[in-house]
C-alpha cells in the first residue's frame, strides 16, 4: 500500500493511505497515512455503520491536504463492538440447525453438511443483498465434489481455462469457506470473526476437508503444492487453534 | 489492527519478519492539489476486488497487475480474490464498505465535502513479496489517474 503510493506521488498523484499494520508503514515512509486499530481485513473499521465508516474515510482523505510528508496519524478509536444484530423474522430460516453428521466418508460427511447449509445461505443472500460467490462457477455442492474428488486422487477438470490445478484447488477451498461464513453469519448464536473461525475449523467437515488438502498437497512433488499446502489454505489463525485442541 | 507487540506470536512474527526485507524508500515530496471539496477522488485498495465476471488474482501472490473497477459497481457484483487465508473476510461478506467504501465516498461529495468521484477505481492484491515489483503498474495506473482528472487517492489495505 505505502509502496503504491510512493509512486503514484512520484508521478503527481496526491494520495492518502489507510494503514493496518503501523510497522510497515513506518518501514515503508508512506506518504501520507492514518493508522487504525483495526482487525486485518477491516480497514474501514466495522460492517454495517455507516458513521463510523465515514469517520475513518473522512479522516484519512482531510490528510490530503498536508504536504510536509511523510504524514502518519493515528486514528483515535477503536472499531465498536460488532453487533450484527438478529436476522429479521421474516427472513429466518425454516429448517433447523444442521445436525453434522459424524460417521460416513468425509466426502459424505462434507456433502451432507453443504446441503443443509444451502438454506442458511439462501437466508444469508437475502439478508446481505448479496452474495461474494461465484468466481468458479461452481455450486457449493460441486465445490465439494471437486475438493474431495482431488482428495480421493480423482481429480475433476479444472472451472477455469488458464487455471494451473493448485490454483484451481486454492479457488475452490477459498469459495467453498466462503459459502459456510456467509452461512454461519445469519445463524442465531455468537458471530464475531473469531467464533466463525472456531466454528469453521474445529467443527466441520469442511474444515476437516481443506485441513486433508493441506497435508496432502504437503506430499506433493510439485512445488506449487507446497506453497498452497504452508500458505493459502490454512490461517495461521486456524493453526494456534488446532494446535490448542485438547488432544482426542 | 492492534499493535504487532500485542498479538499472540503465531500472528504477528510474519508481519514482523517482513519489516527487514521492505525496501527502503526516500523522503517522500508530496503532490499538492485543491481543498478537499474541489478534489476528484478515487478508491484503489489492495484487497484482491474485482467484478465476478473478471480473472481472479494469481492465487500463487503472484498477482501484481490491477483490476479496474468502474464507478458505478453494484455490491452485489464484487468479489474478493486474494492470496490470503489471515485476515478477516466476514467484515467484507457482510458489507463491501468495511473494504470499499464506495458507499461512504459517494455521500461525502453529496454532502459537499468531497468534490467529486473518479469514474473508476481500482484493485491490486497484497500480501505480495517484493512490494517494489508494483511500480510498472503504478505508474501505468497514473496514467489513467490523470486521464480521469484525479487528484486525490484514497489506498486501503485488507
Amino acid at each position: 500500500m505505502s509502496a503504491l503510493g510512493h509512486y503514484l506521488e512520484a508521478e503527481g498523484i496526491p494520495t492518502v493511505s489507510i494503514s493496518l499494520i503501523r510497522e510497515h508503514t513506518v518501514a515503508l515512509k508512506a506518504p501520507r497515512a492514518l493508522w487504525v486499530p483495526f482487525m486485518l481485513g477491516r480497514p474501514y473499521g466495522v460492517p454495517n455503520d455507516a458513521a463510523f465508516q465515514r469517520k475513518v474515510a473522512l479522516s484519512a482523505l482531510r490528510l490530503l491536504e498536508r504536504t510536509d510528508g511523510p504524514v502518519l496519524e493515528d486514528f483515535p478509536d477503536d472499531a465498536p463492538y460488532e453487533d450484527l444484530g438478529d436476522v429479521p423474522e421474516a427472513e429466518n430460516c425454516p429448517v433447523s440447525f444442521p445436525r453434522m453428521r459424524s460417521e460416513g466418508t468425509l466426502g459424505e460427511r462434507l456433502a451432507d453438511e453443504i446441503a443443509q447449509l444451502q438454506a442458511w445461505h439462501e437466508v444469508a443472500r437475502r439478508h446481505n443483498g448479496r452474495t461474494t460467490l461465484g468466481m468458479t462457477g461452481l455450486s457449493p455442492r460441486e465445490l465439494g465434489e471437486f475438493l474431495d474428488a482431488w482428495l480421493r486422487g480423482q481429480s475433476k477438470p479444472l472451472f477455469r481455462e488458464g487455471l494451473a490445478l493448485a490454483g484451481a484447488l486454492k479457488l475452490a477451498a477459498d469459495e467453498l469457506k466462503t459459502f459456510y461464513y456467509e452461512a454461519k453469519g445469519v445463524q442465531p448464536g455468537r458471530r464475531t470473526p473469531s467464533e466463525v473461525l472456531r466454528w469453521f475449523w474445529l467443527e466441520t467437515a469442511a474444515g476437516e476437508t481443506i485441513l486433508a488438502m493441506r497435508d496432502h498437497a504437503m506430499q506433493s512433488a510439485d512445488p506449487s503444492m507446497k506453497g498452497l499446502a504452508t500458505l493459502s489454505l490454512v490461517p495461521r489463525a486456524a493453526h494456534a487453534l488446532l494446535a490448542a485442541r485438547p488432544a482426542k | 489492527m492492534v499493535r504487532l507487540a500485542d498479538l499472540p506470536e503465531a500472528e504477528s512474527k510474519g508481519h514482523i519478519d517482513r519489516i527487514a526485507t521492505l525496501p527502503a524508500f526516500g523522503t517522500p515530496n508530496l503532490a499538492k492539489g485543491p481543498s478537499l471539496a474541489d478534489r476528484r477522488i478515487a478508491l484503489l485498495t489492495t484487497a484482491g476486488l474485482h467484478l465476478r465476471s473478471d480473472q481472479p488474482f494469481d492465487s500463487g501472490g503472484a498477482g501484481i497487475d490491477y483490476r479496474v473497477i468502474p464507478g458505478d459497481v453494484k455490491a452485489a457484483d464484487l468479489v474478493m480474490s486474494h492470496a490470503s487465508v489471515n485476515f478477516d473476510r466476514t467484515g467484507f461478506q457482510s458489507d463491501w464498505n468495511v473494504v470499499f467504501a464506495l458507499d461512504r465516498l459517494k455521500e461525502l461529495v453529496r454532502d459537499k465535502v468531497v468534490g467529486s468521484i473518479a469514474a473508476f477505481h481500482y484493485s491490486f492484491m497484497g500480501a505480495i513479496p517484493q512490494v517494489t515489483r508494483y511500480e510498472p503498474k503504478a505508474r501505468e495506473l497514473a496514467a489513467m489517474l490523470r486521464q480521469d482528472r484525479v487528484d486525490g487517492v484514497l489506498l486501503s489495505p485488507v
